[in-house]
């Protein structure tokens, strides 16, 4: 029998379990974004109840970590994958958490329509954003640093696109006090998008731990 | 500087050349290359047969008393080759003292055990002698539990006792390096947490060579490891980087337990 067979399969469930949780929270951004742009405040508190059921799975799985480092007292690679597991775990669910503040700040809107523009921009932001937690999550999978180092490199346009629309807000807000309201809540939601980005970008660099055993600061 | 290399922490204590050693027909050292530092803990790992016991007795040369036993390389201890014909083996045995596997208290009494070495190095005054026991056993974390039973046998302690009755035995002659052949793997966990602690302090004042199957207390306990494959030194390292992200596949297959 091939040695620690079953703790092999227990590092794949856990990053199987980890695939999972992308999923759910790349959806939850996706839903939080598309929710916003509608003014669709069911839609945003769907996403708040689904939180519960990442921050669940979160737990499960970070269960499962420390038991192996309990039990296993992994070495080597096998302690980058749990070490790196943690990590990831840990950026998805504050990505998850953040696309709850989405919701929270949709619900908050009471006006009829959004500014275009910056409709467009965060839009924008939330396809990159999406793109770099799949390209973090597909670097992981394939034990691919460089896919890693490239995906980070979309925090700078995710930056980039933050800083407009925080022009663009504080434009509409000398244009028209009025929109104050609006505009803040857009200001921190298109905050909160750059914060996922930030977080994508951290399970980059956990990845090229993972795959190097060097520390990369690509943030 | 003292004869310990305090105070100097990259100080070689030990520069291991070219060193290859036979049992008769089979070799079972080859090639190795090593520097050991002085004041650190140099854990050696591998699997059985591999060649790391071996290789820790040929420190003291404690291989000589195998028969058919050879030895080719140099090894310099403070720049000395310990395999010259010239060199006292006694002496040396003194400076780069042994702990075994399994704890052996001489059948004698704690204090006789303690003063055994300073006396057949020709120590006789009971003053010293008490001043030597009181500090070796001191420094092998032992007095408190012996100190008023020192003149009952040695047989009737614990085995985490006895073992470090045995360290005790082998400070009492000031060493400058201690050498240890799985010193706890006959203990409780308990009796290895303290050998281990002690291990720690008395890496300040010695230099230390620890053998090891145990991998989590190779890592938990050197600065240093060694993982010795068939005879060969593969790789060398600082513990952290050995452990997290070795640079050989055997090494990485054989500490995360995938070997064979």
């Amino acid at each position: 029998m091939k040695p620690r067979s079953s703790f092999d399969k227990a590092l794949i469930e856990i990053q199987e379990d980890i695939f999972q949780l992308a999923n759910l929270v790349e959806q939850a951004i996706f839903n939080a974004v598309q929710s916003l742009i509608k003014l669709d405040p069911a839609g945003a508190a769907q996403v708040i109840m689904c939180d519960e059921e990442i921050d669940e799975l979160y737990a499960k799985i970070e269960s499962k970590c420390i038991k192996l480092i309990a039990t296993q007292q992994p070495m080597a690679r096998d302690l980058r994958i749990v070490v790196t597991g943690i990590k990831i775990l840990l950026s998805l669910e504050r990505i998850g958490d953040h696309a709850v503040d989405i919701a929270q700040a949709t619900m908050c809107i009471r006006e009829s329509e959004l500014n275009r523009k910056c409709s467009e921009y965060l839009t924008k932001m939330s396809r990159i954003v999406q793109q770099m937690i799949k390209d973090g999550l597909g670097a992981y999978r394939e034990r691919d640093a460089q896919k890693a180092q490239e995906m980070c490199t979309l925090d700078d346009e995710v930056d980039h696109i933050f800083t407009k629309i925080f022009q663009l807000l504080i434009d509409n807000i000398l244009a028209d006090p009025k929109s104050i309201v609006q505009s803040s809540y857009l200001l921190y939601v298109s905050r909160y998008l750059e914060r996922i980005a930030d977080h994508a970008t951290d399970i980059g660099e956990a990845v090229i731990y993972l795959i190097t055993g060097e520390r990369k600061k690509l943030n | 500087m003292n004869k310990n290399g305090l105070n100097e922490p990259n100080k070689n204590k030990i520069l291991v050349k070219k060193l290859n050693l036979f049992y008769k027909d089979f070799q079972a050292l080859k090639n190795v290359d090593l520097d050991i530092k002085a004041n650190k803990i140099t854990a050696l790992i591998g699997p059985s047969g591999c060649g790391k016991s071996t290789f820790l007795r040929t420190l003291n040369r404690m291989n000589d008393l195998i028969e058919g036993v050879k030895v080719e390389g140099a090894i310099l201890l403070e720049g000395e080759n310990i395999y010259e014909p010239e060199v006292d083996v006694v002496n040396l045995r003194k400076r780069v003292g042994m702990v075994f596997q399994r704890p052996n208290p001489f059948p004698m009494s704690v204090y006789d055990n303690v003063a055994y070495g300073p006396r057949i190095h020709g120590l006789k005054n009971k003053r010293q002698l008490d001043e030597i026991i009181e500090k070796s056993l001191h420094l092998a974390a032992l007095w408190s539990e012996v100190s008023n039973r020192l003149f009952k046998s040695a047989l009737g302690l614990s085995g985490g006792q006895q073992q470090r009755l045995c360290i005790a035995r082998l400070l009492a002659v000031e060493p400058e390096v201690l050498l240890m052949d799985e010193p706890s793997s006959a203990l409780d966990p308990i009796s290895t947490l303290k050998i281990e602690e002690l291990i720690q302090v008395l890496k300040k004042n010695y230099t230390i060579v620890i053998v090891t199957h145990n991998m989590q207390q190779a890592a938990r306990v050197s600065d240093v490891t060694a993982f010795f494959l068939n005879g060969e030194l593969i790789e060398f390292g600082s513990t952290e980087e050995i452990f997290t992200r070795p640079k050989d596949q055997r090494t990485e297959d054989y500490i995360s337990g995938r070997f064979g």
